[in-house]
C-alpha cells in the first residue's frame, strides 16, 4: 500500500444499498478519494454507478456503511448538516436535470440555494454578488449570452454546460458527475469533459465521474474504480486496465471498442 | 394436447358469454323497474298536450314586449227585450263597432256577435258588463285582416230592465319592442352568477395550491423526523397556535384603539413598514457562509419577534383604516359605493386573517424550531437517554393529540364530562406514545410527511364526495339565502377538487430537476419553489380554467338550493309554472356557459 501525503477528501466504507423490493445495488463498497483527484467510475449499465454517486450526497439513503466527507460523517448527518455537506458537493447529471421552464440564469442561481437565506430565495431574490457570480460561471462555460433564455430552448451541449455552471455555483470541493456526457455526441462530450478537467486542475476541485467510454477514462482520469453487479472489482490507474481486467469488469463476452 | 384443449376452452368461453349476457339483461331489467320506465305515460294525450304547452312556452322566452294600447268598443244590449219592436241605435260605421244579432233576447239565448272596422289581426277578451260592473266573459275574439270578427255566445242570466253592455277589448302593440322585466331580472342574476363563479374559483385556487403540496406523495415522503423531533413538534404546534392567537388578538385590539386616531395611524402605516423592511433585512442576511454566533442568533430572533409584532399592529391599523375609509366612501361615491363596501370587506377579511395567520405562523415557527431542537438533542443523547426522554415526550405528544381530538368530539357531541373527553383520551394517547417510544430505536425516522399526506387526502376525498349543491344548504343556514352562501359552498368544493387534481400533477413531475435542486443543499421549501413550481404552472393554469368552467355551470344551478345566482330565479319560475320566464333564464344560462367555455378554451390554448 503506497502512502500519499494528500489527505482523503472522501472515504466510503462498507457501503451497501438494498432497494425496497430487495434489489441489491451496492455490496460492501470501499474506496477513498484524495483531494484534487479525478476519479472515474466505470462499469456496465445497472452495475450501481448512479446509486454509488447518489449515496455520496444521500440523494439515495444507504442501507449500511459510512461515508465521510471532509472529516464529517455524511451517513450520520441530520437534515441541517446534510444540507451543509451537499452545498459543497456539486452534481452534474446525464440528463442535465435543468428546470426546463426556468431561465438559464435561474437554473445557475439555484446552485446557490444551499447558501442563500431560505426566506429570500423563496421569493426569488438573490444577492448581487450571487448574480455576478452566476454570470461569471456562464461566461466560463461560454454561454453568458444565453442567460435569459429558457433552459429548454438550449441544445443538449449547452444544457449540460448550464448544469456544470450550476455545480460551480456551489463553490464545490467535489463534483459528482453521473455520466455527464452519455447523452452527447463525441465532440460535445470532449468539450464538457474539458470543462470538468479544467475545474479539476485549475480550481483543485475533486471530481468523481462515471463514464462509459474507456478512451475518455484514459484521457481524463487520474484513477479508476470499477463496479460489477454492485461490487467493487477494480481500483487503480487507468493504464492498469488490461484485457483481463477489462473482461473482469465488463464480463467475459465483452469486446473493447474505441 | 393443444387440439384437445381448444374446444373445451371455447365451451367455457361460450358459457361465460351466455352468463354475462343473462346477467346484463337482468341488471337492465331491474334498472327499468327501479327507474319506473313508463312508455304508456309518454303516449297519453293529456301528457302530450301538457308537454306541447310547455315546449311552446319555452320557445317563446319572455324577453321582449311591445307597449300596447287598449281599444274598448261597446254595444248596448237589452236582456230581455223591453218591447217587441225594440231596436238599437244605428252604429257609427266610420269607427269600430259591434253588432249583436238579435240585439235583444232572453237570458240564455244564443246570439251572434260581429265586429267591424276593428284593428286588424288583434285579439282580446269579449265581456258582458252587467250594472254591477262585474265582467262576465263571453269568450276571446280574434280579428281578421279586415278587422272583422264573429263569435256566438249565450247571453248570461242577468235580466235587467236597463240597457246592458257588451264590450270588446283589443290590445294593439305600439312602438318598438323593449325588454321585459324578466329580461332585466335575468340579466342582473346572470351577472351575479358569473361573479359567484369567479369568486369561488379564485378563493378555491388560492387555498388549494398549498394543500396540493401536502397531498402530493412524492413531496411528503421526504419529510421525516426522529421521535424526539416529532414529539417536540406535536407539543409545540398547538401551544404556538394558542400563543399566536392570543398575541394577534392583543395586537389587534391595540391597533383598533390606535386606528381611532387617523393621523397617528396614517403615520404608523407609513413608518412601520419601512422599519419592518429594515428589520427583516437585518435579521435575514441574504447569504451566510458560516453559522453565526449564538448571541447574534438570539438577537435576530428577538428582532424577528419584534418585527412580527410590528407587522401585526400595522395590519390591524390598516384594517381599521380601511373600514373607516370604506364606510366614508360608501356614503360619498353614490353609484360606485360598492367600491367603498369592498374596501370595508377587505378590512374585515384582513382583521379575520390577522388572528388566523398569526396563529398558524406561530404554530409553524414554534413547531419547526422545536422539531429541529428535538432532532439535535436526540443526536447528542446516548441511546439510553434518547429512550427515556423520547418515550416521555412521545407520551406527552400522544396525550396532547388525543385530548385535542377529545375536545373536538366534545364540541360535536357535548359530552361535557372532562373525565370522558379529556382524561381517558389523555391516558390512551400516553399509552400510544409509550408503545411508539418503546418500539422505535434511536436512529429510526418516522414518516411524518406520509401521515400528513394521508390525513390531507382523506379530508379532501370526504369533502369532494359531497356536492356543492348539498354543501350550500349548510351555508344557507349559516349566512342566509343568497349568492354568498353559494360562493362559500362552491369554494369549498373547488378546494377539495382542485387540490386533488393539482397534487396529481405534482406527483407526475420529472424527478430529475428535483434531485438536482436537492443536491445543491436546498431545503424542502426551496426545492418546491425552484424544482416543483416551474414544472406545475402550465397544468395548474389548465386545471384552474377547467374548474372555472365547472364553477360557471354549478353557479347557474346552485340557486336551486338557495345559493343565489340565476338558478334562484329559474327554480322560482318553474315552481310558478311561468315557463316563458324560465325559458328566458335557460337561454341566458346556455349563452353564458357556452361563451365561458369558448373563452376558457381559447385562453388555455394561449397559456399552455
Amino acid at each position: 500500500m503506497e502512502h500519499s501525503p494528500q489527505k482523503n477528501l472522501l472515504e466510503v466504507k462498507n457501503l451497501t444499498k438494498v432497494y425496497e423490493g430487495g434489489v441489491k445495488a451496492l455490496t460492501d463498497v470501499n474506496f477513498n478519494v484524495k483531494k484534487g483527484e479525478f476519479l472515474a467510475v466505470i462499469g456496465l449499465s445497472g452495475s450501481g454507478k448512479s446509486t454509488l454517486l447518489r449515496c455520496i450526497n444521500r440523494l439515495v439513503d444507504p442501507t449500511s456503511g459510512t461515508i465521510i466527507f471532509n472529516g464529517q460523517s455524511v451517513t450520520g448527518a441530520t437534515d441541517e448538516e446534510l444540507r451543509m455537506i451537499r452545498r459543497k458537493i456539486g452534481m452534474v447529471f446525464q440528463h442535465f436535470n435543468l428546470v426546463s421552464r426556468s431561465s438559464v440564469l435561474t437554473n445557475v442561481l439555484s446552485g446557490r440555494l444551499g447558501y442563500a437565506n431560505p426566506a429570500w430565495s423563496l421569493i426569488n431574490r438573490f444577492s448581487d454578488e450571487d448574480i455576478k457570480f452566476a454570470i461569471h460561471q456562464l461566461e466560463r462555460v461560454g454561454i453568458a449570452d444565453k442567460a435569459n433564455y429558457r433552459a429548454d430552448e438550449l441544445s443538449g451541449g449547452q444544457q449540460q454546460r448550464v448544469g456544470v455552471a450550476r455545480a460551480l455555483m456551489q463553490d464545490p470541493e467535489m463534483i459528482l458527475a453521473d455520466e455527464p456526457v452519455a447523452s452527447l455526441d463525441p465532440v460535445l462530450a470532449h468539450s464538457i469533459m474539458q470543462y470538468l478537467e479544467e475545474i479539476n486542475k485549475k480550481d483543485g476541485v475533486t471530481v468523481l465521474c462515471s463514464l462509459h467510454f474507456l478512451d475518455l477514462v484514459h484521457r481524463y482520469s487520474d484513477r479508476v474504480i470499477a463496479l460489477n453487479n454492485g461490487q467493487l472489482v477494480f481500483d487503480g490507474l487507468p493504464k492498469e486496465i488490461d484485457d483481463n481486467k477489462f473482461k473482469e469488469i465488463y464480463g467475459k463476452d465483452a469486446e473493447r471498442v474505441g | 394436447m393443444k387440439n384437445n384443449q381448444k374446444p373445451k376452452a371455447s365451451i367455457w368461453r361460450s358459457l361465460g358469454l351466455a352468463a354475462s349476457i343473462i346477467a346484463a339483461v337482468i341488471i337492465y331489467a331491474y334498472g327499468f323497474q327501479v327507474t319506473k320506465v313508463n312508455l304508456e305515460e309518454t303516449k297519453s294525450p293529456r301528457r302530450q298536450e301538457q308537454l306541447l304547452r310547455i315546449i311552446r312556452a319555452l320557445a317563446k322566452p319572455d324577453l321582449f314586449v311591445y307597449d300596447k294600447t287598449e281599444v274598448k268598443i261597446t254595444v248596448p244590449v237589452q236582456v230581455p227585450c223591453p218591447s217587441k219592436d225594440w231596436k238599437p241605435a244605428a252604429p257609427d260605421t266610420t269607427r269600430p263597432y259591434i253588432v249583436v244579432t238579435p240585439a235583444c233576447a232572453d237570458p240564455g239565448t244564443e246570439v251572434v256577435i260581429e265586429g267591424f272596422n276593428m284593428p286588424a289581426k288583434t285579439e282580446g277578451p269579449l265581456n258582458f258588463l252587467p250594472p254591477s260592473k262585474v265582467n262576465l266573459s263571453l269568450g276571446d275574439i280574434q280579428t281578421d285582416a279586415n278587422g272583422y270578427f264573429k263569435i256566438s255566445a249565450k247571453l248570461p242570466n242577468r235580466p235587467n230592465d236597463a240597457a246592458q253592455t257588451i264590450e270588446a277589448i283589443v290590445r294593439q302593440p305600439v312602438g318598438a319592442p323593449h325588454l321585459t322585466q324578466t329580461a332585466y331580472d335575468t340579466w342582473e342574476k346572470i351577472i351575479e352568477t358569473i361573479f359567484l363563479a369567479l369568486l369561488a374559483t379564485t378563493i378555491g385556487t388560492i387555498l388549494s395550491i398549498p394543500l396540493s403540496f401536502l397531498a402530493a406523495r412524492n413531496l411528503m415522503k421526504e419529510i421525516v423526523s426522529n421521535l424526539l423531533g416529532l414529539s417536540a413538534q406535536v407539543i409545540a404546534i398547538p401551544v404556538g397556535f394558542v400563543i399566536g392567537r392570543y398575541v394577534a388578538d392583543w395586537m389587534g385590539s391595540l391597533g383598533d384603539s390606535i386606528s381611532q386616531n387617523i393621523i397617528i395611524s396614517v403615520g404608523i402605516i407609513i413608518i412601520f413598514p419601512v422599519l419592518l423592511v429594515r428589520l427583516v433585512k437585518w435579521a435575514f442576511p441574504e447569504e451566510e457562509i458560516h453559522k453565526p454566533k449564538l448571541s447574534t442568533r438570539l438577537f435576530r430572533m428577538a428582532g424577528i419577534s419584534l418585527g412580527l409584532l410590528i407587522g401585526l399592529i400595522t395590519i390591524a391599523i390598516l384594517a381599521g383604516l380601511m373600514e373607516i375609509l370604506g364606510h366614508y366612501l360608501q356614503g360619498v361615491l353614490g353609484g360606485f359605493g360598492f367600491l367603498g363596501s369592498f374596501l370595508m370587506n377587505i378590512g374585515q377579511i384582513l382583521r379575520m386573517l390577522i388572528s388566523l395567520t398569526a396563529a398558524l405562523t406561530a404554530a409553524g415557527v414554534l413547531g419547526s424550531y422545536a422539531g429541529k431542537m428535538g432532532v439535535n438533542f436526540q443526536k447528542k443523547f446516548s441511546v439510553k437517554q434518547t429512550k427515556i426522554v423520547g418515550t416521555l415526550m412521545a407520551m406527552a405528544a400522544g396525550a396532547m393529540i388525543f385530548v385535542l381530538l377529545g375536545a373536538a368530539i366534545n364540541w360535536l357531541y357535548q359530552i361535557e364530562n372532562p373525565i370522558y373527553w379529556a382524561f381517558w383520551p389523555a391516558v390512551a394517547g400516553a399509552i400510544g406514545g409509550l408503545i411508539v417510544g418503546i418500539t422505535t430505536s434511536k436512529n429510526d425516522l418516522l414518516p411524518v410527511g406520509i401521515i400528513i399526506y394521508y390525513v390531507t387526502r382523506t379530508i379532501l376525498n370526504a369533502l369532494r364526495s359531497i356536492e356543492s349543491l348539498i354543501m350550500v344548504i349548510v351555508f344557507v343556514v349559516w349566512v342566509g339565502i343568497g349568492p354568498f352562501a353559494g360562493v362559500l359552498a362552491l369554494s369549498l368544493h373547488t378546494v377539495a377538487a382542485l387540490a386533488k387534481l393539482y397534487s396529481e400533477q405534482v406527483e407526475s413531475i420529472l424527478s430529475g430537476p428535483v434531485e438536482a435542486i436537492k443536491a445543491t443543499g436546498a431545503n424542502w421549501m426551496q426545492t418546491v419553489v425552484y424544482a416543483v413550481v416551474p414544472q406545475i404552472i402550465p397544468p395548474y393554469i389548465s386545471f384552474t380554467m377547467y374548474r372555472w368552467d365547472i364553477n360557471v355551470r354549478m353557479s347557474t344551478i346552485i340557486g336551486f338550493a338557495g345559493g343565489g345566482g340565476i338558478g334562484f330565479l329559474l327554480i322560482q319560475n318553474i315552481n310558478l309554472l311561468n315557463y316563458r320566464a324560465a325559458s328566458a333564464q335557460m337561454i341566458a344560462i346556455a349563452i353564458v356557459v357556452a361563451s365561458m367555455d369558448y373563452l376558457s378554451s381559447k385562453m388555455r390554448e394561449k397559456v399552455v
